[in-house]
Protein backbone atom coordinates (compact mmCIF):
# COMPACT_ATOMS: atom_id res chain seq x y z
CA UNK A 1 0.00 0.00 0.00
CA UNK A 2 2.78 2.23 0.96
CA UNK A 3 4.61 2.00 -2.50
CA UNK A 4 2.02 2.57 -4.08
CA UNK A 5 1.33 5.85 -2.39
CA UNK A 6 4.52 6.34 -2.76
CA UNK A 7 4.67 5.50 -6.75
CA UNK A 8 1.85 8.05 -7.14
CA UNK A 9 2.21 10.31 -3.91
CA UNK A 10 1.62 13.58 -7.31
CA UNK A 11 -1.50 11.72 -8.62
CA UNK A 12 -2.96 11.39 -5.11
CA UNK A 13 -1.75 14.56 -3.58
CA UNK A 14 -3.56 16.44 -7.16
CA UNK A 15 -6.59 14.41 -6.41
CA UNK A 16 -7.08 15.24 -3.19
CA UNK A 17 -6.23 18.77 -3.83
CA UNK A 18 -8.88 18.37 -6.63
CA UNK A 19 -11.43 16.72 -3.77
CA UNK A 20 -11.09 19.79 -1.55
CA UNK A 21 -12.14 21.75 -4.36
CA UNK A 22 -14.65 20.11 -5.68
CA UNK A 23 -16.28 19.79 -2.26
CA UNK A 24 -15.88 23.30 -1.49
CA UNK A 25 -17.37 23.93 -4.75
CA UNK A 26 -20.24 21.65 -4.18
CA UNK A 27 -20.86 22.99 -0.47
CA UNK A 28 -21.37 26.86 -1.84
CA UNK A 29 -23.92 25.69 -4.39
CA UNK A 30 -25.78 23.52 -2.16
CA UNK A 31 -26.13 26.70 0.44
CA UNK A 32 -27.12 29.06 -1.02
CA UNK A 33 -26.72 31.24 -4.61
CA UNK A 34 -25.83 33.74 -2.87
CA UNK A 35 -22.20 34.53 -2.03
CA UNK A 36 -22.67 35.51 1.81
CA UNK A 37 -21.08 32.34 3.04
CA UNK A 38 -17.91 33.07 1.32
CA UNK A 39 -17.82 36.81 2.33
CA UNK A 40 -14.83 36.66 5.09
CA UNK A 41 -12.18 34.49 2.23
CA UNK A 42 -13.59 37.55 -0.07
CA UNK A 43 -12.80 40.23 2.27
CA UNK A 44 -8.63 38.94 2.16
CA UNK A 45 -8.62 38.91 -1.09
CA UNK A 46 -10.27 42.33 -2.05
CA UNK A 47 -8.10 43.42 0.79
CA UNK A 48 -5.05 42.63 -0.40
CA UNK A 49 -5.63 43.52 -4.00
CA UNK A 50 -8.15 46.87 -3.74
CA UNK A 51 -5.49 49.18 -2.21
CA UNK A 52 -3.11 49.08 -5.03
CA UNK A 53 -6.36 49.65 -7.13
CA UNK A 54 -6.69 52.54 -4.97
CA UNK A 55 -3.35 53.94 -4.88
CA UNK A 56 -3.37 53.22 -8.65
CA UNK A 57 -6.48 55.19 -9.27
CA UNK A 58 -5.44 58.07 -7.24
CA UNK A 59 -1.88 58.80 -8.82
CA UNK A 60 -3.89 58.63 -12.27
CA UNK A 61 -6.00 61.28 -11.29
CA UNK A 62 -3.60 63.09 -10.00
CA UNK A 63 -1.44 63.77 -12.98
CA UNK A 64 -4.70 63.63 -15.33
CA UNK A 65 -6.20 66.66 -12.97
CA UNK A 66 -2.62 68.52 -12.56
CA UNK A 67 -2.39 67.98 -16.72
CA UNK A 68 -5.84 69.23 -17.33
CA UNK A 69 -6.47 71.55 -14.99
CA UNK A 70 -3.31 73.68 -14.94
CA UNK A 71 -1.42 72.70 -17.98
CA UNK A 72 -3.71 71.88 -20.97
CA UNK A 73 -6.66 74.58 -21.01
CA UNK A 74 -6.45 74.55 -25.09
CA UNK A 75 -10.04 75.30 -26.10
CA UNK A 76 -11.35 76.26 -22.78
CA UNK A 77 -13.29 79.51 -23.57
CA UNK A 78 -14.98 78.17 -27.12
CA UNK A 79 -15.99 75.29 -24.79
CA UNK A 80 -17.13 77.87 -21.59
CA UNK A 81 -19.19 80.08 -24.13
CA UNK A 82 -20.62 76.62 -25.77
CA UNK A 83 -21.37 75.17 -22.30
CA UNK A 84 -23.68 78.71 -21.59
CA UNK A 85 -25.43 78.10 -25.01
CA UNK A 86 -26.21 74.98 -23.65
CA UNK A 87 -27.29 75.93 -20.13
CA UNK A 88 -29.84 78.24 -22.21
CA UNK A 89 -31.33 75.58 -24.01
CA UNK A 90 -31.24 73.66 -21.24
CA UNK A 91 -33.52 76.38 -19.35
CA UNK A 92 -36.08 76.55 -21.90
CA UNK A 93 -36.24 72.51 -22.00
CA UNK A 94 -36.71 72.68 -18.13
CA UNK A 95 -39.52 75.03 -18.37
CA UNK A 96 -41.15 72.98 -20.52
CA UNK A 97 -40.83 69.58 -18.39
CA UNK A 98 -41.90 71.56 -15.40
CA UNK A 99 -45.11 71.94 -16.79
CA UNK A 100 -44.76 68.80 -17.88
CA UNK A 101 -44.45 67.35 -14.53
CA UNK A 102 -47.24 70.15 -12.97
CA UNK A 103 -49.57 67.45 -15.28
CA UNK A 104 -47.74 64.61 -14.22
CA UNK A 105 -48.09 65.47 -10.59
CA UNK A 106 -51.31 66.06 -11.04
CA UNK A 107 -52.84 62.85 -12.69
CA UNK A 108 -50.38 61.11 -10.16
CA UNK A 109 -52.30 62.40 -7.16
CA UNK A 110 -55.23 61.73 -8.60
CA UNK A 111 -54.31 57.95 -9.30
CA UNK A 112 -53.02 58.04 -5.71
CA UNK A 113 -49.66 56.85 -7.18
CA UNK A 114 -46.62 55.77 -4.79
CA UNK A 115 -43.60 57.81 -5.93
CA UNK A 116 -40.20 57.30 -5.45
CA UNK A 117 -37.59 59.68 -5.99
CA UNK A 118 -33.80 59.44 -5.16
CA UNK A 119 -33.23 61.27 -2.38
CA UNK A 120 -29.60 60.63 -2.11
CA UNK A 121 -26.65 59.41 -3.57
CA UNK A 122 -22.99 58.66 -3.11
CA UNK A 123 -20.37 59.41 -5.79
CA UNK A 124 -17.87 56.65 -6.07
CA UNK A 125 -15.17 55.60 -8.31
CA UNK A 126 -14.25 52.44 -10.04
CA UNK A 127 -11.15 50.92 -9.14
CA UNK A 128 -10.87 47.25 -10.17
CA UNK A 129 -13.50 44.92 -11.71
CA UNK A 130 -13.32 40.53 -11.40
CA UNK A 131 -10.77 40.04 -14.18
CA UNK A 132 -12.84 37.49 -15.66
CA UNK A 133 -15.76 37.58 -18.38
CA UNK A 134 -17.83 35.00 -16.42
CA UNK A 135 -18.04 37.38 -13.44
CA UNK A 136 -19.09 40.68 -15.08
CA UNK A 137 -18.95 43.35 -11.51
CA UNK A 138 -16.55 45.99 -10.86
CA UNK A 139 -15.27 47.07 -7.72
CA UNK A 140 -16.15 50.55 -6.24
CA UNK A 141 -14.40 52.69 -3.50
CA UNK A 142 -17.26 53.11 -1.54
CA UNK A 143 -17.81 50.49 1.28
CA UNK A 144 -20.20 49.90 4.51
CA UNK A 145 -18.07 52.95 5.74
CA UNK A 146 -19.22 55.37 3.28
CA UNK A 147 -22.93 54.45 3.66
CA UNK A 148 -23.50 51.85 0.91
CA UNK A 149 -25.37 48.24 1.55
CA UNK A 150 -26.38 45.19 -0.34
CA UNK A 151 -28.99 45.80 -3.07
CA UNK A 152 -28.16 49.36 -3.83
CA UNK A 153 -28.83 50.70 -6.92
CA UNK A 154 -25.72 51.86 -9.14
CA UNK A 155 -26.44 54.61 -11.82
CA UNK A 156 -24.89 57.17 -13.47
CA UNK A 157 -26.53 60.01 -15.31
CA UNK A 158 -27.00 57.91 -18.69
CA UNK A 159 -28.34 55.63 -16.87
CA UNK A 160 -28.29 52.10 -14.44
CA UNK A 161 -25.38 50.12 -14.00
CA UNK A 162 -25.92 47.49 -11.49
CA UNK A 163 -26.71 46.98 -7.92
CA UNK A 164 -24.18 46.58 -5.01
CA UNK A 165 -23.71 42.92 -4.38
CA UNK A 166 -21.41 42.69 -1.49
CA UNK A 167 -19.85 45.21 0.76
CA UNK A 168 -16.84 45.41 2.70
CA UNK A 169 -15.73 47.82 4.55
CA UNK A 170 -13.78 50.50 2.55
CA UNK A 171 -15.10 49.21 -1.29
CA UNK A 172 -18.01 47.17 -2.42
CA UNK A 173 -19.06 45.02 -5.57
CA UNK A 174 -21.01 45.87 -7.88
CA UNK A 175 -22.77 43.66 -10.12
CA UNK A 176 -23.54 44.57 -13.71
CA UNK A 177 -26.81 44.39 -15.83
CA UNK A 178 -24.99 42.70 -18.72
CA UNK A 179 -24.02 39.68 -15.37
CA UNK A 180 -25.65 36.56 -16.23
CA UNK A 181 -26.71 36.28 -12.62
CA UNK A 182 -28.36 39.92 -12.55
CA UNK A 183 -31.98 40.98 -13.38
CA UNK A 184 -33.77 44.18 -13.50
CA UNK A 185 -37.65 44.92 -14.05
CA UNK A 186 -37.98 47.49 -16.95
CA UNK A 187 -40.67 49.06 -19.62
CA UNK A 188 -40.65 50.45 -22.73
CA UNK A 189 -40.94 53.51 -23.42
CA UNK A 190 -43.31 53.65 -26.27
CA UNK A 191 -45.02 50.28 -26.20
CA UNK A 192 -45.49 50.10 -21.95
CA UNK A 193 -44.39 46.58 -22.26
CA UNK A 194 -42.85 45.10 -19.31
CA UNK A 195 -40.13 42.57 -19.08
CA UNK A 196 -37.43 41.54 -16.97
CA UNK A 197 -33.84 42.53 -18.22
CA UNK A 198 -30.86 39.88 -17.96
CA UNK A 199 -27.33 39.45 -19.08
CA UNK A 200 -26.00 37.11 -20.95
CA UNK A 201 -22.85 34.68 -21.37
CA UNK A 202 -21.17 36.79 -23.97
CA UNK A 203 -21.79 40.12 -21.91
CA UNK A 204 -24.96 41.41 -23.93
CA UNK A 205 -27.84 42.38 -22.33
CA UNK A 206 -31.47 41.22 -23.12
CA UNK A 207 -35.32 42.04 -22.53
CA UNK A 208 -36.85 38.91 -21.82
CA UNK A 209 -40.73 38.01 -20.90
CA UNK A 210 -42.15 39.99 -24.11
CA UNK A 211 -44.93 37.97 -25.91
CA UNK A 212 -44.10 37.14 -29.56
CA UNK A 213 -47.45 38.62 -30.84
CA UNK A 214 -46.13 42.55 -29.24
CA UNK A 215 -45.10 44.97 -31.28
CA UNK A 216 -41.35 46.39 -30.49
CA UNK A 217 -39.49 48.47 -32.98
CA UNK A 218 -35.64 48.97 -32.72
CA UNK A 219 -34.68 52.38 -31.27
CA UNK A 220 -37.28 52.32 -28.63
CA UNK A 221 -35.88 53.21 -25.08
CA UNK A 222 -36.03 50.71 -22.44
CA UNK A 223 -36.56 52.11 -18.86
CA UNK A 224 -36.86 50.72 -15.28
CA UNK A 225 -40.32 49.85 -14.01
CA UNK A 226 -39.57 49.78 -10.17
CA UNK A 227 -40.72 46.29 -10.23
CA UNK A 228 -37.44 44.94 -8.83
CA UNK A 229 -37.55 47.17 -5.61
CA UNK A 230 -34.10 48.34 -6.22
CA UNK A 231 -33.75 50.76 -9.45
CA UNK A 232 -36.45 53.71 -9.53
CA UNK A 233 -38.66 53.89 -11.78
CA UNK A 234 -38.08 55.52 -15.03
CA UNK A 235 -34.30 55.35 -14.87
CA UNK A 236 -32.87 54.40 -18.56
CA UNK A 237 -31.43 51.07 -19.11
CA UNK A 238 -30.86 51.21 -23.21
CA UNK A 239 -32.50 50.90 -26.55
CA UNK A 240 -33.76 48.03 -28.31
CA UNK A 241 -31.29 47.63 -30.96
CA UNK A 242 -32.50 43.41 -32.58
CA UNK A 243 -36.09 42.01 -32.00
CA UNK A 244 -36.59 38.28 -32.95
CA UNK A 245 -38.51 35.34 -32.16
CA UNK A 246 -36.89 33.93 -28.87
CA UNK A 247 -38.16 30.50 -26.91
CA UNK A 248 -41.13 29.51 -26.71
CA UNK A 249 -43.94 32.63 -27.12
CA UNK A 250 -41.63 35.25 -26.12
CA UNK A 251 -39.69 37.49 -28.13
CA UNK A 252 -35.86 37.83 -28.30
CA UNK A 253 -35.11 41.64 -28.08
CA UNK A 254 -31.47 42.68 -27.47
CA UNK A 255 -30.52 46.29 -25.92
CA UNK A 256 -27.82 48.64 -26.15
CA UNK A 257 -27.42 49.87 -22.52
CA UNK A 258 -27.40 53.29 -22.17
CA UNK A 259 -24.39 52.88 -20.35
CA UNK A 260 -20.71 51.99 -21.78
CA UNK A 261 -20.52 49.34 -19.12
CA UNK A 262 -16.94 48.45 -20.41
CA UNK A 263 -15.84 51.90 -19.75
CA UNK A 264 -17.06 52.51 -16.31
CA UNK A 265 -15.61 55.22 -13.96
CA UNK A 266 -17.62 57.48 -11.81
CA UNK A 267 -20.77 55.96 -10.66
CA UNK A 268 -23.78 56.35 -8.04
CA UNK A 269 -24.84 54.61 -5.40
CA UNK A 270 -28.38 55.30 -4.57
CA UNK A 271 -28.34 55.28 -1.07
CA UNK A 272 -31.80 56.42 -0.34
CA UNK A 273 -34.97 56.40 -1.59
CA UNK A 274 -37.84 58.10 -0.83
CA UNK A 275 -41.18 56.61 -1.18
CA UNK A 276 -44.39 58.63 -0.23
CA UNK A 277 -48.25 58.85 -1.64
CA UNK A 278 -48.86 61.45 -4.13
CA UNK A 279 -51.85 64.33 -2.30
CA UNK A 280 -54.06 65.70 -4.29
CA UNK A 281 -53.57 68.13 -1.22
CA UNK A 282 -49.90 69.21 -3.04
CA UNK A 283 -52.42 69.98 -6.56
CA UNK A 284 -54.63 72.62 -4.51
CA UNK A 285 -57.82 72.63 -4.50
CA UNK A 286 -59.03 74.09 -8.67
CA UNK A 287 -62.75 75.52 -8.21
CA UNK A 288 -64.78 76.48 -10.94
CA UNK A 289 -64.39 80.44 -10.23
CA UNK A 290 -60.59 79.64 -10.62
CA UNK A 291 -60.89 78.27 -14.12
CA UNK A 292 -63.58 81.09 -14.92
CA UNK A 293 -61.56 83.83 -13.70
CA UNK A 294 -58.46 82.40 -15.92
CA UNK A 295 -60.90 82.34 -19.48
CA UNK A 296 -62.28 85.37 -19.11
CA UNK A 297 -60.63 88.71 -19.58
CA UNK A 298 -59.27 90.52 -16.61
CA UNK A 299 -57.94 93.77 -16.07
CA UNK A 300 -54.35 93.93 -14.34
CA UNK A 301 -54.22 94.55 -10.59
CA UNK A 302 -52.64 98.03 -9.49
CA UNK A 303 -48.57 97.78 -8.34
CA UNK A 304 -49.60 97.50 -4.48
CA UNK A 305 -48.08 99.91 -2.28
CA UNK A 306 -45.40 98.90 0.12
CA UNK A 307 -47.45 98.38 3.23
CA UNK A 308 -46.51 100.16 6.33
CA UNK A 309 -48.51 96.74 8.69
CA UNK A 310 -46.04 94.02 7.61
CA UNK A 311 -47.55 91.29 9.44
CA UNK A 312 -51.19 92.46 9.60
CA UNK A 313 -53.22 90.39 8.26
CA UNK A 314 -55.43 91.78 5.16
CA UNK A 315 -58.41 91.57 3.54
CA UNK A 316 -58.15 88.07 1.93
CA UNK A 317 -57.20 86.14 5.10
CA UNK A 318 -53.59 85.91 4.51
CA UNK A 319 -50.57 87.37 6.22
CA UNK A 320 -48.37 89.21 4.49
CA UNK A 321 -44.87 87.93 4.28
CA UNK A 322 -42.43 89.71 6.10
CA UNK A 323 -38.64 90.30 5.33
CA UNK A 324 -36.76 87.69 3.75
CA UNK A 325 -40.06 85.93 2.59
CA UNK A 326 -39.88 83.98 -0.98
CA UNK A 327 -40.92 86.09 -3.77
CA UNK A 328 -43.76 84.75 -5.29
CA UNK A 329 -45.05 84.15 -8.93
CA UNK A 330 -48.45 83.94 -10.43
CA UNK A 331 -50.64 80.80 -9.39
CA UNK A 332 -51.27 80.34 -12.72
CA UNK A 333 -48.30 79.82 -15.02
CA UNK A 334 -50.04 78.85 -17.84
CA UNK A 335 -51.78 82.28 -18.98
CA UNK A 336 -49.98 84.90 -20.63
CA UNK A 337 -48.83 87.92 -19.48
CA UNK A 338 -51.38 90.18 -18.62
CA UNK A 339 -54.40 87.97 -18.11
CA UNK A 340 -53.63 86.71 -15.19
CA UNK A 341 -54.24 89.20 -12.49
CA UNK A 342 -54.21 87.09 -9.46
CA UNK A 343 -51.07 86.47 -7.28
CA UNK A 344 -51.64 84.09 -4.44
CA UNK A 345 -49.37 84.28 -1.36
CA UNK A 346 -48.17 81.18 0.34
CA UNK A 347 -48.46 80.99 3.84
CA UNK A 348 -45.03 80.06 5.54
CA UNK A 349 -46.36 76.46 5.67
CA UNK A 350 -47.53 76.40 2.56
CA UNK A 351 -44.38 77.68 1.16
CA UNK A 352 -43.06 74.37 0.21
CA UNK A 353 -46.27 72.64 -0.59
CA UNK A 354 -48.24 75.29 -1.67
CA UNK A 355 -51.82 73.83 -1.29
CA UNK A 356 -53.24 75.55 1.73
CA UNK A 357 -53.00 79.20 2.61
CA UNK A 358 -53.58 80.51 -1.39
CA UNK A 359 -55.45 83.42 -1.48
CA UNK A 360 -58.91 83.43 -3.00
CA UNK A 361 -59.31 84.43 -6.46
CA UNK A 362 -59.01 87.96 -7.45
CA UNK A 363 -57.72 89.11 -4.40
CA UNK A 364 -55.00 91.84 -4.42
CA UNK A 365 -51.59 91.28 -3.68
CA UNK A 366 -50.62 91.90 -0.11
CA UNK A 367 -47.20 93.30 -0.70
CA UNK A 368 -45.06 94.90 -2.56
CA UNK A 369 -42.56 91.97 -3.48
CA UNK A 370 -45.24 90.36 -5.35
CA UNK A 371 -44.22 89.88 -8.72
CA UNK A 372 -47.80 90.32 -11.18
CA UNK A 373 -48.20 88.44 -13.95
CA UNK A 374 -45.07 87.29 -15.02
CA UNK A 375 -44.77 85.34 -18.41
CA UNK A 376 -45.21 81.17 -18.01
CA UNK A 377 -42.10 80.45 -19.93
CA UNK A 378 -39.84 82.53 -17.85
CA UNK A 379 -37.61 80.38 -15.46
CA UNK A 380 -37.76 80.81 -11.66
CA UNK A 381 -35.65 82.39 -9.83
CA UNK A 382 -33.94 81.17 -7.48
CA UNK A 383 -35.34 81.32 -3.93
CA UNK A 384 -38.93 81.37 -5.96
CA UNK A 385 -41.72 79.33 -4.41
CA UNK A 386 -43.98 78.92 -6.94
CA UNK A 387 -47.40 78.73 -5.78
CA UNK A 388 -49.15 76.84 -8.27
CA UNK A 389 -49.81 73.46 -8.79
CA UNK A 390 -47.14 71.01 -8.34
CA UNK A 391 -45.11 72.36 -5.77
CA UNK A 392 -42.59 69.58 -5.32
CA UNK A 393 -40.62 68.68 -8.47
CA UNK A 394 -38.67 65.92 -8.43
CA UNK A 395 -35.86 67.15 -10.30
CA UNK A 396 -35.80 69.57 -7.38
CA UNK A 397 -35.92 67.27 -4.78
CA UNK A 398 -33.10 64.69 -6.44
CA UNK A 399 -30.56 67.76 -6.93
CA UNK A 400 -30.62 69.04 -3.36
CA UNK A 401 -29.18 65.94 -1.75
CA UNK A 402 -27.38 64.28 -4.64
CA UNK A 403 -23.79 64.90 -5.36
CA UNK A 404 -25.00 65.90 -9.14
CA UNK B 1 11.24 25.44 -33.51
CA UNK B 2 11.20 21.40 -32.05
CA UNK B 3 9.80 20.10 -28.84
CA UNK B 4 13.10 17.97 -27.24
CA UNK B 5 13.30 15.24 -25.32
CA UNK B 6 15.66 15.41 -22.49
CA UNK B 7 16.36 12.83 -19.20
CA UNK B 8 15.81 14.27 -16.18
CA UNK B 9 19.31 14.31 -15.18
CA UNK B 10 19.96 16.70 -18.15
CA UNK B 11 16.88 19.19 -16.93
CA UNK B 12 17.68 22.09 -14.45
CA UNK B 13 15.04 22.75 -11.64
CA UNK B 14 14.80 26.23 -10.77
CA UNK B 15 13.57 28.37 -7.61
CA UNK B 16 12.38 31.65 -6.65
CA UNK B 17 12.61 33.89 -3.88
CA UNK B 18 9.94 34.84 -1.59
CA UNK B 19 9.14 38.16 -2.86
CA UNK B 20 9.26 36.72 -6.53
CA UNK B 21 7.15 33.97 -5.03
CA UNK B 22 4.30 35.88 -3.97
CA UNK B 23 4.70 39.56 -5.77
CA UNK B 24 4.71 38.00 -9.41
CA UNK B 25 0.63 35.96 -9.12
CA UNK B 26 -0.27 38.91 -7.22
CA UNK B 27 0.56 41.42 -9.54
CA UNK B 28 -0.70 39.14 -12.46
CA UNK B 29 -4.03 38.86 -10.03
CA UNK B 30 -4.03 43.20 -10.07
CA UNK B 31 -3.23 43.43 -13.31
CA UNK B 32 -6.31 40.99 -14.63
CA UNK B 33 -8.55 43.01 -12.18
CA UNK B 34 -7.12 46.45 -12.74
CA UNK B 35 -6.42 46.71 -16.72
CA UNK B 36 -10.17 46.23 -17.97
CA UNK B 37 -11.21 48.78 -16.58
CA UNK B 38 -8.86 50.77 -19.41
CA UNK B 39 -9.02 47.59 -21.99
CA UNK B 40 -12.09 46.34 -21.29
CA UNK B 41 -11.64 43.36 -24.00
CA UNK B 42 -8.47 42.19 -21.60
CA UNK B 43 -10.32 40.37 -19.53
CA UNK B 44 -11.99 38.00 -22.19
CA UNK B 45 -8.70 37.81 -23.60
CA UNK B 46 -6.11 37.37 -21.46
CA UNK B 47 -5.28 35.32 -18.29
CA UNK B 48 -2.52 37.03 -16.83
CA UNK B 49 -2.74 34.46 -13.79
CA UNK B 50 -2.71 31.32 -15.88
CA UNK B 51 0.75 32.14 -17.29
CA UNK B 52 2.17 32.75 -13.71
CA UNK B 53 1.04 29.43 -13.01
CA UNK B 54 2.14 27.67 -16.50
CA UNK B 55 5.62 29.48 -15.85
CA UNK B 56 5.89 28.54 -12.54
CA UNK B 57 5.43 24.85 -13.11
CA UNK B 58 7.26 24.49 -15.77
CA UNK B 59 10.32 26.23 -14.05
CA UNK B 60 9.89 23.97 -10.44
CA UNK B 61 9.42 20.92 -12.66
CA UNK B 62 7.46 19.97 -9.09
CA UNK B 63 4.37 18.35 -9.77
CA UNK B 64 3.37 18.79 -6.18
CA UNK B 65 4.95 22.60 -6.03
CA UNK B 66 2.84 23.23 -9.58
CA UNK B 67 -0.54 21.55 -9.02
CA UNK B 68 -0.22 24.00 -5.01
CA UNK B 69 0.59 27.30 -6.82
CA UNK B 70 -2.13 26.39 -9.91
CA UNK B 71 -4.18 25.88 -6.75
CA UNK B 72 -3.52 29.48 -4.76
CA UNK B 73 -4.00 31.91 -7.65
CA UNK B 74 -6.80 30.23 -9.21
CA UNK B 75 -8.58 30.43 -6.06
CA UNK B 76 -7.56 33.90 -5.37
CA UNK B 77 -8.81 34.84 -8.70
CA UNK B 78 -12.17 32.95 -8.12
CA UNK B 79 -12.30 35.27 -4.62
CA UNK B 80 -12.44 38.28 -6.83
CA UNK B 81 -15.32 37.47 -8.72
CA UNK B 82 -18.98 36.69 -7.54
CA UNK B 83 -18.66 33.26 -9.09
CA UNK B 84 -18.60 29.94 -6.13
CA UNK B 85 -14.57 29.44 -5.08
CA UNK B 86 -13.29 26.72 -6.82
CA UNK B 87 -14.17 26.98 -10.57
CA UNK B 88 -10.40 28.88 -11.48
CA UNK B 89 -9.56 26.89 -8.77
CA UNK B 90 -9.60 23.76 -9.98
CA UNK B 91 -8.70 24.44 -13.71
CA UNK B 92 -5.41 26.00 -12.57
CA UNK B 93 -4.58 22.68 -10.39
CA UNK B 94 -4.90 20.81 -13.21
CA UNK B 95 -3.19 22.99 -15.34
CA UNK B 96 -0.16 23.37 -12.69
CA UNK B 97 0.20 19.59 -12.05
CA UNK B 98 0.41 18.88 -15.80
CA UNK B 99 2.62 22.31 -16.75
CA UNK B 100 5.17 20.50 -14.05
CA UNK B 101 5.02 16.98 -14.97
CA UNK B 102 5.38 17.85 -18.78
CA UNK B 103 8.58 20.76 -17.66
CA UNK B 104 10.47 16.97 -16.11
CA UNK B 105 9.78 15.63 -19.39
CA UNK B 106 10.98 18.41 -21.82
CA UNK B 107 13.01 21.05 -22.48
CA UNK B 108 10.37 24.56 -22.28
CA UNK B 109 13.35 26.86 -22.06
CA UNK B 110 12.84 27.70 -25.87
CA UNK B 111 10.28 30.18 -26.97
CA UNK B 112 8.89 27.71 -29.60
CA UNK B 113 8.05 24.73 -26.69
CA UNK B 114 6.83 27.73 -24.20
CA UNK B 115 4.26 29.25 -27.49
CA UNK B 116 3.23 26.01 -28.11
CA UNK B 117 2.43 24.98 -24.57
CA UNK B 118 0.87 28.21 -23.31
CA UNK B 119 -1.12 27.30 -26.28
CA UNK B 120 -2.37 24.06 -25.41
CA UNK B 121 -2.59 24.95 -21.56
CA UNK B 122 -4.76 27.56 -22.47
CA UNK B 123 -7.13 25.00 -24.15
CA UNK B 124 -6.91 22.61 -21.21
CA UNK B 125 -7.87 25.50 -19.10
CA UNK B 126 -10.94 26.19 -20.71
CA UNK B 127 -11.96 22.96 -20.86
CA UNK B 128 -11.86 22.47 -17.08
CA UNK B 129 -12.98 25.55 -16.55
CA UNK B 130 -15.93 24.97 -18.62
CA UNK B 131 -16.77 21.37 -17.65
CA UNK B 132 -16.73 22.45 -13.76
CA UNK B 133 -18.70 26.01 -14.40
CA UNK B 134 -22.06 24.02 -16.26
CA UNK B 135 -21.48 21.02 -14.55
CA UNK B 136 -21.55 21.86 -11.14
CA UNK B 137 -22.31 25.31 -10.84
CA UNK B 138 -24.66 25.07 -13.39
CA UNK B 139 -23.48 28.73 -15.26
CA UNK B 140 -24.81 29.18 -18.64
CA UNK B 141 -21.50 29.81 -20.96
CA UNK B 142 -21.13 29.73 -24.54
CA UNK B 143 -17.53 28.44 -25.91
CA UNK B 144 -17.03 29.95 -29.24
CA UNK B 145 -14.30 28.25 -31.04
CA UNK B 146 -12.90 31.48 -32.85
CA UNK B 147 -13.05 33.33 -29.66
CA UNK B 148 -11.14 30.56 -27.96
CA UNK B 149 -8.64 30.03 -30.72
CA UNK B 150 -8.10 34.09 -30.70
CA UNK B 151 -7.51 34.12 -26.59
CA UNK B 152 -5.04 31.13 -26.98
CA UNK B 153 -3.06 32.81 -29.10
CA UNK B 154 -2.75 35.88 -27.64
CA UNK B 155 -1.97 34.69 -24.44
CA UNK B 156 0.69 32.22 -25.64
CA UNK B 157 1.86 35.14 -27.56
CA UNK B 158 2.14 37.22 -24.71
CA UNK B 159 3.24 34.28 -22.32
CA UNK B 160 6.31 33.87 -24.15
CA UNK B 161 7.25 37.50 -23.73
CA UNK B 162 6.46 37.54 -20.28
CA UNK B 163 8.19 34.16 -19.47
CA UNK B 164 11.23 35.62 -20.77
CA UNK B 165 11.25 38.47 -18.61
CA UNK B 166 10.35 36.17 -15.41
CA UNK B 167 13.72 34.15 -16.38
CA UNK B 168 15.58 36.92 -14.61
CA UNK B 169 14.21 36.01 -11.46
CA UNK B 170 14.62 32.32 -11.28
CA UNK B 171 17.74 31.13 -9.35
CA UNK B 172 19.20 27.53 -9.88
CA UNK B 173 17.90 25.25 -7.20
Amino acid sequence: MESVLGRYRNLVILMGVLFLQVLGLAVQVKRSSDTENTRLIRVWAVDVITPFERVLIWAQDSTGNLWHNYVYLRGVRAENRQLKDQIEQLRLEQVRLNEDAVQAHRLQALLAFKEQYISKTVAAQVIGSSGSDSSRMVYIDRGENGGVKRDMAVITSDGIVGKVLQVFPSVSQVLLINDQTSGVGTILEKSRLQGFLKGTATGEVVLEGVMSDEQVAPGERVLTSGGDQIFPKGLPVGTVTKVGPGKDLFLNIQIKPAVNLGKLEEVLVVVERQERQAQTAEVGRVRAADILAQRLPSVPDKPASVPNNAGTVPAGGVAAPKAGAPKLVPANPGLAPGQAAKTVIPSPGAASNGGPGLAPPGSKPASATAKQSKPSTAPSEPGTVQAGPAKVDPAQANSQDSPH
Amino acid sequence: MPITYTSGEQLEVYRFSLPVTVGVPLLALFLQAFLPRHFPGLAVYLDLPLLVTIYFAMARRNPISGLLTGAVIGLFQDMLGHNPIGIYGIAKTVVGYLASSLGVKLDVENAGARFLLTLGFYFIHSAVWFTVARGMVSLTQNWSWTRGLLAALANAFLGVILYFFLDKFKQRA
